[in-house]
């Protein structure tokens, strides 16, 4: 009996210490809050950015990173201060539509088509139409986020430029409806080929110690520019979100420092990202 | 398959080194179903004592519906608190969203219908002639009631272990009103979710062993009442 007590003592004690240990690390003040794309998040990107930012500014940067669509959707829904995403065309209509302001370019880096290494299709060094096609003759397996974030419409974009049907409910076409990430491994399991941002593929490689199962078939080309952009949500329509804060994020993302930082930010010596804020 | 095997040493040294994200994580899902949980027993055990002890018109249709709610999907959980506590919806000035109370709210959503089921079932289940034992021997409503309240209460326990069993290990929820915000609203369950989208399976499966480590210390007292 008293070791039984014993041990709900502990046990609860333990509990305890959970409950109340606030964590010193939850810094008290001003809070900004972001939507943004999981290869921001993903890569790690954010992980080295949000301590700096908060260094110069002293506003603490939280986040939650979601595909580019749904991001979007809660800027529409005034959840988020700021957005940190990558669907150009979306961006353009968003503003357009009201929903954001202040837009600006921040990164960019490049879209490769990756596949296995013994090259199924044979597309190894084509340029991305006539590389899409092949796949589509000869119905290798290709994985598609199936998400609606920035990637997915990158890709339908590229279907479309290359000028057949958009695949759909084709065997050889697989839509994972998952982050770039867990697609790349559904990727690498059916031996298929897939669209990434180079960030995320870098991160990819690194997981497999730089020796990957999926290496790059297509790369270089103009149409796989991948451009990350920095807006505020619309204070016009959401009162509450604070736009101030939001727009010292954006000056900072854009300043000589901010963009420095990104230029640096490296995995496997590789830089992921490459400033380009205007 | 070596991720299975580093899995287990991982949990270990994020535990004993005491990572302070892990130890976020673990006081974000303690937090959230505490709340939750607490809530949920406080709405859901009288009304499963009602539902269970009392005979009223419609008894049989709202079993049913309670029964029914038992197979509520997270994700649609976390769809619709989200909706309601949005900026744009209609609880959107409380500020829930992305806070921890949010996710509590959609996890009371999610135990309340085990915990009204499955205590109605216990009350329904005890001997029914308790209650003429307990009435010849002259004791009053009020000792009826909480004499049958007690002998209910292992039913009871049963209920709140299973409820927290759902809560605990929900997802859709948690990333659909968390946020699975870092050092915020990163529960354990989203945590695992991110870390294996981030092919990082070893911290996956460790993190997975965290959350039956906690289980088993709010386990193991209620397996002790139980004995007793």
């Amino acid at each position: 009996m008293k070791r039984r007590m014993g041990i709900l003592v502990a046990c609860s004690s333990i509990l305890l210490s959970v409950l109340t240990g606030t964590p010193a690390w939850a810094a008290q003040g001003q809070t900004l809050l972001m939507a943004t794309t999981t290869s921001t998040d993903n890569t790690g990107l954010l992980d080295y950015l949000a301590p700096e930012f908060t260094k110069t500014t002293g506003i603490e940067l939280k986040w939650t990173a979601v595909g580019t669509g749904k991001a979007l959707k809660l800027g529409e829904n005034c959840d988020v201060d700021v957005l940190m995403v990558h669907g150009p065309a979306a961006e353009k209509k968003y503003v357009a539509d009201g929903f954001g302001i202040e837009r600006r370019e921040v990164m960019f880096n490049d879209f490769v088509i990756i596949g296995p290494a013994s090259d199924p299709a044979g597309i190894k060094g084509m340029s991305v139409a006539e590389a899409l096609k092949t796949v589509a003759a000869k119905g290798a397996a290709f994985i598609s986020r199936g998400d609606n974030s920035g990637t997915h419409k990158k890709e339908l974009g590229l279907w479309k430029e290359a000028g057949g049907m958009l695949p759909e409910k084709q065997s050889w076409y697989v839509q994972t409806g998952q982050g770039m990430l867990p697609s790349i491994n559904i990727a690498e399991q059916k031996k298929g080929y897939i669209l990434t941002d180079r960030g995320t593929f870098i991160k990819y490689a690194d997981n497999h110690g730089g020796n990957p199962p999926l290496i790059v078939m297509v790369e270089g080309d103009a149409g796989l520019r991948n451009q990350y952009s920095v807006m505020l949500v619309n204070p016009a329509r959401c009162p509450k979100i604070q736009s101030e804060l939001a727009r010292k994020f954006n000056d900072w993302i854009c300043s000589a420092a901010g963009q420095k930082l990104i230029a640096d930010f490296k995995l496997l010596g590789k830089q992921l990202f490459t400033p380009n804020a205007k | 398959m070596d991720y299975i095997l580093q899995g287990f040493a991982q949990a270990l040294k994020l535990l004993v080194h005491g990572d302070p994200e892990t130890y976020s994580a673990v006081a974000a899902t303690v937090k959230a179903s505490g709340f939750s949980m607490a809530a949920s027993l406080f709405l859901g055990v009288p009304s499963g004592f009602v539902l269970g002890y009392l005979h009223f018109p419609g008894r049989r249709q709202v079993r049913l519906l309670v029964d029914t709610l038992l197979s509520l999907p997270t994700v649609f959980i976390g769809l619709m608190v989200y909706a309601f506590i949005s900026r744009q919806g209609p609880l959107g000035n409380l500020g829930l969203l992305f806070t921890l109370p949010g996710i509590a709210i959609g996890q009371t959503i999610l135990a309340l219908p085990v915990v009204i089921a499955l205590s109605a079932t216990a009350i329904e289940s005890t001997d029914a002639n308790l209650r003429t034992t307990l009435m010849s021997l002259g004791v009053n409503r009020r000792q009826l009631l909480f004499t049958s309240l007690w002998e209910v209460r292992h039913g009871i326990i049963a209920a709140t272990l299973t409820a927290y069993g759902r809560v605990m290990t929900e997802v859709g929820i948690s990333m659909m009103v968390g946020g699975n915000i870092k050092w915020h609203t990163r529960t354990i369950t989203t945590a695992i979710a991110l870390e294996t989208g981030k092919g990082m399976f070893a911290t996956g499966i460790a993190l997975g062993l965290v959350l039956l480590l906690i289980a088993f210390t709010i386990t193991l007292p209620a397996s002790m009442l139980r004995r007793k």
